[in-house]
């Protein structure tokens, strides 16, 4: 550590806080300090309590010990507004706007430009316009947030962060939903921010990132924190142990040759011919055999999720044929596709999954339930057994399986869906970004699962912007682009730079 | 067009449609003296309906504006009627309680998490039963101020009545559009009933909004209240039983999501007169009883309702189409 960062006073310094919920100690003791100019990033597992100090110091959560200072004085929070007056902003982990709202409207929210007593509208909507396009977003904001996808309206969120006049920015998984060039966009705005002084305290799970933009990593374990580091001290190995308290069994390497072969002979699973839905997705052929794990790689907007809800029968296809075990087939509805033995856990989970008031264990056992009918009732004890098994399969960070989905942080829900969907058990599984906004350890466990189940004979679908990821379980990739399947490797050509090539163009 | 426009456009094709149907029935309606009447008669409910509309577009609902438009009536007639009191003190003093009344109940829902179905329907009973208190019967209002407000009119060349009352509803209209859209008040109101955790987090003041939210409905049924003491010239403990449920029905039909987060108040006011015009043609008809004005109501309710289904679900199915917004940004890129 230099001297010259020691002198300069922090700019927001938390000293002995403290977090309990009933039966969890989310925060311990944690002391944590962010300089002027510094992008400090927060790593730690699921359940870490990253959101928690986050929730703390912008007062969405009250503290329960232990003291907050800006610039040297005492701070205590009351709410996100109170902390957003004292120049604390935040972006959210979930995307925190208003659906009904246009895209302008959120941006200002609570602190429009007024002229004469009243809202001047066209200085909304023009200011809107403008802080997009200094992020190269080129949007019609009058148009509702909820008409947008995903990264755009996180990006929403991130311009109403920035513009507000800050001197500290949180970003709580920001980059979750962001593909590759989006990610570089939101860098280069915090980058320029930077330069401007402010405080940036960034929570991701992307270790890659925490690399590419960091100064300082604070690493929590447990509601403790563990160590601070200045970035360029620390190698990637101590990263991962500290944050797992242990050291990570690496397994990047693809799938055994033997199982490529063995799949050769296997029968298809499902196959499609020509499918295809106007202004969606253009034709495409996929054949998914027994014991077949096939990678759906793309940019976010390149027709992943859409050739997932095709198959899936969300979107119904205007041309083409579908076999499944070789008979000809129609998949209309979500319905039929289940029947046919078919799964999607689906990409938002916060919207098409999550029950929050209700229990993990219920959570966990919805689609197995749904799957059996609800006459033929699974027994408590069978459904504990389940529960329990798949909380530990997936290390899920919860005191015990009825606690609400809600009250859990935001990957161990992820993991809950998950849980879902594997033990229901179908013959086909698609599954649509299952890592994301998941930690590193958990994230190996789940592939190991997604292994597991491909020995075990299942076909399986899944989406991912992780290449490492696909490269690691993928018999065979196939490659969107623009709505269009471009190619399909196999054997060798699974590695990631044929991938990223594939990607980007030929 | 601009999906969330929709339902209001339904509301003004409705309108527009009744009002023509009337009128090709009756050419009276095309003069202004149906006009004037039909806003001197429909502005004590029309007003009521205008603060329903922020409580509806926040995510609430209030049960209790029949009530405080009784109670109001009863208060101010047996206040100047009976004891003599000046008018205008009695209206601010009753303009005074109305809000607070409001307020409490805003209390109960935000700080004691009371869901507002339930606290306005306790504020339903306690000022009904306010009223009965206070007078079981109908109390006249002999005052030289209402006989004065009584002529103040502006008497159209066709002989048509725009009346003090009928001024008094389109004040209200015009600063209820003004809150609604140009004012933080009204955006936090949208904000709120659009995403109730999000608007928290984006730094919305939710505690105060919400007693305020319930403040303003209260002070319009009170103010509602006064307007049809002016016009009735008395106040009577069992009036307006039920009608919070026509003013919700207005809501509705005027295109308000039940679910919060979009409406419009023009769109109430469309639907008030819409409400108003069939109810003025079965009473010039008189071949129908004036009953039928609530199977059109049923039927009107039941078709908006349906549509907001159709609309939102159309919504949620573009949240799995993210083709159009890649497109936009890849040009801009
Ligand atoms: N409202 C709540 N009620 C009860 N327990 C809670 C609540 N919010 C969080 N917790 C618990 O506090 C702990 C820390 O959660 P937190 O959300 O801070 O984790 P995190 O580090 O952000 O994880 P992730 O990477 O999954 O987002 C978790 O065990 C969680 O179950
Ligand atoms: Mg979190």
């Amino acid at each position: 550590m230099t001297t010259n960062l020691q002198q300069m006073p922090p700019l927001l310094e938390v000293r002995g806080l403290t977090k309990m919920f009933p039966a969890t100690i989310a925060l311990s003791e944690v002391d944590f300090s962010l300089r002027a100019g510094d992008v400090h990033v927060l790593v730690g597992e699921n359940g870490a309590g990253k959101s928690t100090l986050i929730k703390l110091i912008t007062g969405v959560h009250r503290k329960d010990g232990g003291t907050i200072l800006l610039e040297g004085k005492e701070i205590d929070p009351r709410s996100p507004r109170h902390a957003q007056e004292l120049g604390i902003s935040t972006v959210y982990q979930e995307v925190n706007l208003i659906p009904t709202l246009s895209v302008a409207e959120n941006i200002f929210l609570g602190r429009q430009p007024m002229r004469w007593g009243m809202i001047n509208m066209r200085a909304v909507e023009r200011q809107a316009k403008q802080l997009l396009q200094d992020f190269n977003v080129d949007i019609d904001v009058t148009r509702n947030l909820s008409s947008y996808s995903v990264a755009i309206q996180q990006i929403v969120a991130i311009v109403r962060g920035v513009s507000l006049s800050v001197k500290v920015l949180i970003l709580d998984e920001p980059t979750s939903s962001l593909d590759h060039q989006e990610v570089e966009m939101l860098f280069s705005v915090i980058r320029s921010l930077q330069e401007r002084g402010i405080g940036i305290i960034l929570i991701t799970h992307f270790l890659d990132q925490v690399y590419a933009i960091a100064n300082r990593v604070t690493v929590l374990r447990n509601g403790k924190k563990i160590n601070e580091h200045l970035i360029s001290e620390l190698p990637r190995v101590q990263l991962i142990t500290e944050m797992l308290g242990k050291e990570l069994t690496q397994d990047t390497h693809s799938r055994d040759d033997t199982s490529t072969s063995k799949n050769t002979n296997r029968v298809p699973f499902l196959k499609v011919n020509g499918f295809a839905r106007k202004g969606t997705i253009e034709p495409f052929d996929l054949e998914i055999r027994q014991g077949e794990i096939v990678g759906l790689a793309g940019l976010l907007g390149s027709g992943r999720t859409e050739v997932a809800h095709l198959i899936f029968g969300i979107k119904q296809n205007d041309s083409g044929e579908a076999y499944v075990h070789g008979k000809p087939t129609t998949i209309k509805s979500p319905r039929q596709a289940i029947r046919h033995g078919f799964g999607l856990c689906p990409e938002d989970r916060k919207v098409e999954g999550i029950i929050g008031d209700l229990s993990v264990r219920e959570n966990i056992i919805l689609a197995l339930q749904a799957k059996m009918g609800w006459f033929n009732y699974l027994s408590r004890q069978k459904q504990n057994e389940l529960a329990n098994d798949m909380i530990k399969a997936l290390s899920i960070a919860t005191p015990n399986a009825e606690k609400p989905v809600k009250e859990l942080s935001g990957g161990n829900q992820q993991k809950v869906i998950l849980a879902r969907w594997l033990i229901s058990n179908p013959d086909f599984l698609i599954l649509d970004e299952p890592t994301r906004g998941i930690d590193v350890g958990a994230h190996a466990e789940i592939i190991q699962i997604i292994k597991r189940l491909a020995d075990e004979g299942k076909a399986m679908l899944i989406i991912s912007s992780e290449l490492a990821e696909i490269v690691a379980y993928s018999d065979r990739v196939m490659i969107l682009r623009d709505r269009k399947k471009v190619r399909e490797l196999e054997g060798d050509d699974v590695n990631e730079n044929t991938i990223m090539h594939a990607i980007a163009a030929d | 067009m601009k999906s969330r426009f929709i339902p209001l456009l339904m509301t003004f094709i409705v309108f527009a449609a009744m009002y023509l149907f009337a009128y090709s029935r009756f050419s009276s309606f095309g003069s202004m003296r149906i006009v004037g009447n039909l806003l001197r008669d429909n502005a004590y409910w029309g007003i009521a309906a205008i603060g329903m509309t922020f409580v509806i577009i926040s995510g609430g609902i209030d049960l209790s504006v029949g009530s405080v438009i009784a109670f109001t009536g009863v208060f101010c007639a047996l206040m100047i009627g009976r004891n003599g009191w000046d008018p205008i003190p009695t209206f601010i003093v009753m303009l005074t309680i109305g809000t607070f009344f409001g307020a409490t109940m805003g209390m109960l829902i935000h700080y004691f998490k009371i869901p507002p179905f339930i606290a306005t329907l306790s504020g339903l009973f306690l000022a009904r039963g306010m009223a009965y208190v206070l007078s079981t019967e109908s109390i006249r209002i002999d005052h030289p101020f209402y006989e004065s407000v009584s002529k103040l009119v502006y008497i159209f060349p066709d002989k048509g009545r725009f009346t003090f009352v009928a001024g008094a509803f389109l004040l209200v209209l015009f600063i209820g559009i003004f809150v609604a859209h140009f004012t933080r008040f009204g955006r936090n109101v949208y904000a709120m009933g659009g995403n109730p955790d999000a608007a928290l987090l984006l730094g919305v003041p939710t505690g105060r909004t919400t007693v305020m939210i319930y403040a303003l409905s209260s002070f319009l049924a009170t103010f509602a209240g006064i307007v049809l003491s002016l016009s009735k010239q008395s106040g009577d403990s069992t009036i307006a039983v039920g009608l919070e449920l026509d003013v919700i029905a207005a809501v509705v039909i005027g295109g308000t999501l039940l679910t919060g987060g979009v409406g419009y108040v023009i769109g109430t006011f469309i639907a008030v007169m819409t409400l108003g015009t069939i109810q003025t043609y079965l009473t010039l008809d008189g071949s129908l009883t004036p009953w039928w004005i609530k199977i059109v109501i049923g039927v009107l309710l039941f078709g908006f309702v349906g549509l907001q289904k159709l609309l939102s679900s159309r919504q949620g199915l573009r949240l799995f189409s993210f083709g159009r917004d890649r497109k936009e940004l890849q040009q801009s890129a």
